[in-house]
């Protein structure tokens, strides 16, 4: 048995961890099944709750479903094993002129939790979530059979965001972006409070392929909501040309830097926070044009610290992410305004506008606005506070993010997820006898 | 499944009409339980018990439960997990306190008694464990007393099962180590309440209330051992200190 944990650290449960490395190795091992409690994939760990953990069953590390991909130029078209990490991919393909068409915040995940969980990015405004562009998967079913799914399967649409639970991914086809550098051409600019931040990307996010709002919290009174907005574009050849020396498609990223081992509990407090805030609002330009960046630094700049989940100390940390419909920016302004006004501490706090949805049955993103915070867990009161929120969300007509939940209730995910019923047919009529299994669904009974 | 913030989702109550164990319940309810079972002997449990639990959200079961009965046990725990699915806090919470000097006058009901408060623990915790550890997770509340932390002589019957009580606790956390499950062990003074009406309360005497704040406290923290109130643990790590000559004279 191997204690698990989701990348918050929080509620570790007890697996059996088997490495599969073929769609027929996962197949025999679903196969005969024996035990009772279950099966579930897992990738890299990054889902920050209990998805991919299943207390007392198996967990299967899909890492090591031979990281492997292949790149059709002509469909612009890659097939990777569901183990290979967006990390593996983009190292290949952005020198050959590629780029993952979703990236979330950390390319740390595999191409397998990318789709279970439909990841978004920065893109989302512009071309919605991970599956919409998946053109094909290939799912170990529970009765062990191999299965190629596409658009036009339900079973496709039940596993894009089906979090695990209707089979293993064991490999996926999805359309590629085609690029010219391995650079972004960035504006940065800030606004002064929440109003301006809606205002500035209501009115221009459009104009951009990727943008996002990193909001201070720790502001409080008339600045409440002040944020530095960034957005860019892919660089053009013509961008680059005298800034860039050598091959634009240039990408070798490396961590240079990892948390350490042991880290006091309370680091990340109301004054480190707050200090952090105010220096990194305050050295963003008021607005600045044209800034040319890498790709760790605009899209995963967390990548480059190994580790930095346990910059939270042993308590861990609470990722809360929801998305509202647009026409409920209250809602908004009023989780904005309460968790100033009670100073929680909140160290990455993000906005970002989301376009259409996929037709993925638990997909989480639908147009609105998203938030996505980071609290340590051992914040006091945050229990009752977040069960507020949870109201508040569900009441405005939208809902939470699976990968990032680790406390909501089964009532609330029924109560947000319109199509939940739907899908449980589904996975039923796929598992009926509840091979596939997570401590998170046990937890919201999906 | 307990959730990141400490909250839980299944509760199991053996002894369904218990005071701290009810306590215990409807403050889990009220931190995000849903799901309910209590197990009475005879399967009744006052309506308004129910109701409160209702109003505050869970859906509540009942199950028949005699705690004097160790071959129905597993049974009642096999129920449990049929009916509420993962079994996430587990309290045995029966028991019977008879005065030291009813048993000296009667020791077949000593020996009765015994069986319940030692005996029937044993096998509802070893059912509710073998669960918890096939689930990987899992608390299982054991409701000890610092009457059995060291004897006395006023209530040596009750005493002694309670102290047997705390020794296979102890065991059964340390056997579970590993496993996901644990075992919380609750080390109350003495507590006003119905099973101690009439009695004069101990110095330290805490109420209902006191000892479910600090068990919910306790399940968060996942601490191993809680003693309510906290200052019991130091004055009885000197009580356990008095020469036998001296402790022999404690009035109660």
């Amino acid at each position: 048995m191997t204690l698990l944990t989701g990348w918050g650290r929080t509620a570790p449960t007890p697996a059996t961890l088997a490495r599969p490395r073929s769609a027929d190795e996962v197949a025999a091992l679903v196969k005969e099944n024996t035990a009772g409690r279950g099966f579930l994939a897992r990738g890299l760990g990054r889902a920050y709750g209990d998805a991919a953990q299943n207390a007392g069953g198996t967990v299967l590390d899909c890492t090591a479903l031979r990281p492997s991909w292949t790149l059709d130029p002509e469909a612009g078209e890659v097939t990777a094993s569901a183990g290979t990490s967006l990390h593996d991919l983009m190292t290949a393909l952005v020198p050959r002129g590629w780029f993952v068409p979703v990236t979330p915040g950390t390319r740390y995940v595999t191409v397998g939790g990318a789709i279970a969980a439909d990841v978004h990015g920065k893109n989302h405004h512009v071309d919605s979530s991970f599956a919409a562009h998946v053109r094909a998967l290939t799912l170990v079913t529970a009765d062990g059979s191999v299965r190629v799914l596409g658009p036009a399967d339900d079973l496709f649409w039940a596993t894009v965001g089906g979090m695990g639970l209707t089979g293993v991914i064991v490999e996926a086809t999805f359309a590629c972006v085609p690029i010219e550098t391995s650079r972004m051409r960035v504006d940065v600019e800030r606004t002064r409070d929440l109003d301006q931040t809606l205002d500035v990307m209501t009115a221009t996010d459009d104009r951009y392929r990727y943008t996002v709002a990193w909001i201070d919290l720790m502001a409080r009174g008339g600045r409440t909501g002040r944020s530095v907005l960034t957005r860019g574009d892919h660089a053009t050849r013509e961008d680059v040309r005298g800034v860039v020396r050598g091959d634009p498609l240039a990408f070798g990223p490396r961590q240079r830097l990892a948390a350490p081992p042991w880290v006091p509990d309370g680091l990340l407090n109301r004054a480190t926070v707050g200090a952090f805030n105010a220096v990194w609002y305050g050295k963003a330009p008021t607005a600045k044009r044209g800034l040319i960046q890498g790709v760790t630094p605009f899209f995963h700049p967390l990548d480059a610290v190994a580790g930095w989940n346990r910059m939270y100390g042993s308590g861990g940390l609470v990722q809360y992410q929801f998305v509202v419909p647009f026409g409920a920016e209250d809602t908004l302004r009023r989780v904005v305004g309460t968790l100033s006004t009670r100073r929680v501490v909140s160290f990455l706090t993000v906005l970002k506008r989301f376009g259409a949805g996929t037709p993925g049955m638990l997909s989480f993103p639908m147009p609105g606005w998203t938030l996505a915070l980071d609290i340590p867990a051992g914040v006091p009161g945050l229990a009752g506070l977040l069960r507020v929120f949870d109201d508040w969300v569900v009441e405005a007509g939208g809902r939470l993010y699976l990968a990032k939940d680790s406390r909501t209730s089964a009532a609330s995910v029924a109560a947000s997820y319109p199509r939940l019923e739907e899908w449980r047919a589904i996975r039923d009529a796929a598992d009926p006898d509840g091979v596939f299994r997570s401590d998170l669904a046990r937890r919201l009974r999906l | 499944m307990r959730n990141a913030l400490g909250s839980v989702d299944t509760v199991l109550l053996l002894g369904g009409r218990s005071e701290i164990g009810l306590a215990i319940v409807a403050r889990l309810v009220r931190d995000g339980a849903r799901r309910v079972m209590l197990a009475a002997r005879g399967g009744t449990v006052p309506d308004e018990e129910l109701e409160r639990l209702r109003r505050l959200g869970a859906e509540v079961h009942v199950v028949d439960f005699d705690a004097s009965r160790p071959e129905t046990h597993q049974d009642v725990i096999d129920t449990a997990a049929a009916k509420l699915g993962d079994l996430d806090v587990v309290i045995p919470a029966f028991g019977v306190l008879g005065g030291q000097a009813v048993y000296d006058r009667d020791p077949e009901a000593a020996a009765r008694d015994v069986a319940v408060n030692f005996g029937g623990h044993v096998s509802a915790g070893l059912a509710a464990a073998r669960r918890l550890r096939e689930q990987g997770h899992g608390t299982l509340v054991v409701l000890s007393s610092v009457a059995g932390v060291r004897v006395r002589r006023a209530n040596f019957v009750y005493g002694s099962a309670k102290a047997g009580l705390d020794g296979f606790a102890q065991g059964l956390g340390d056997a579970l180590h590993g496993s996901g499950a644990r075992v919380l062990i609750v080390r109350p003074g003495f507590v006003i309440g119905r099973m101690t009406e009439g009695m004069t309360p101990a110095p330290m005497a805490v109420g209902v209330d006191e000892v479910a704040d600090a068990v919910i406290e306790a399940l968060r923290s996942r601490a191993r051992v809680v003693w309510v109130p906290a200052r019991l643990r130091p004055a009885f790590a000197v009580m356990r200190l008095l020469p036998q000559a001296i402790w022999r004279r404690m009035p109660r």
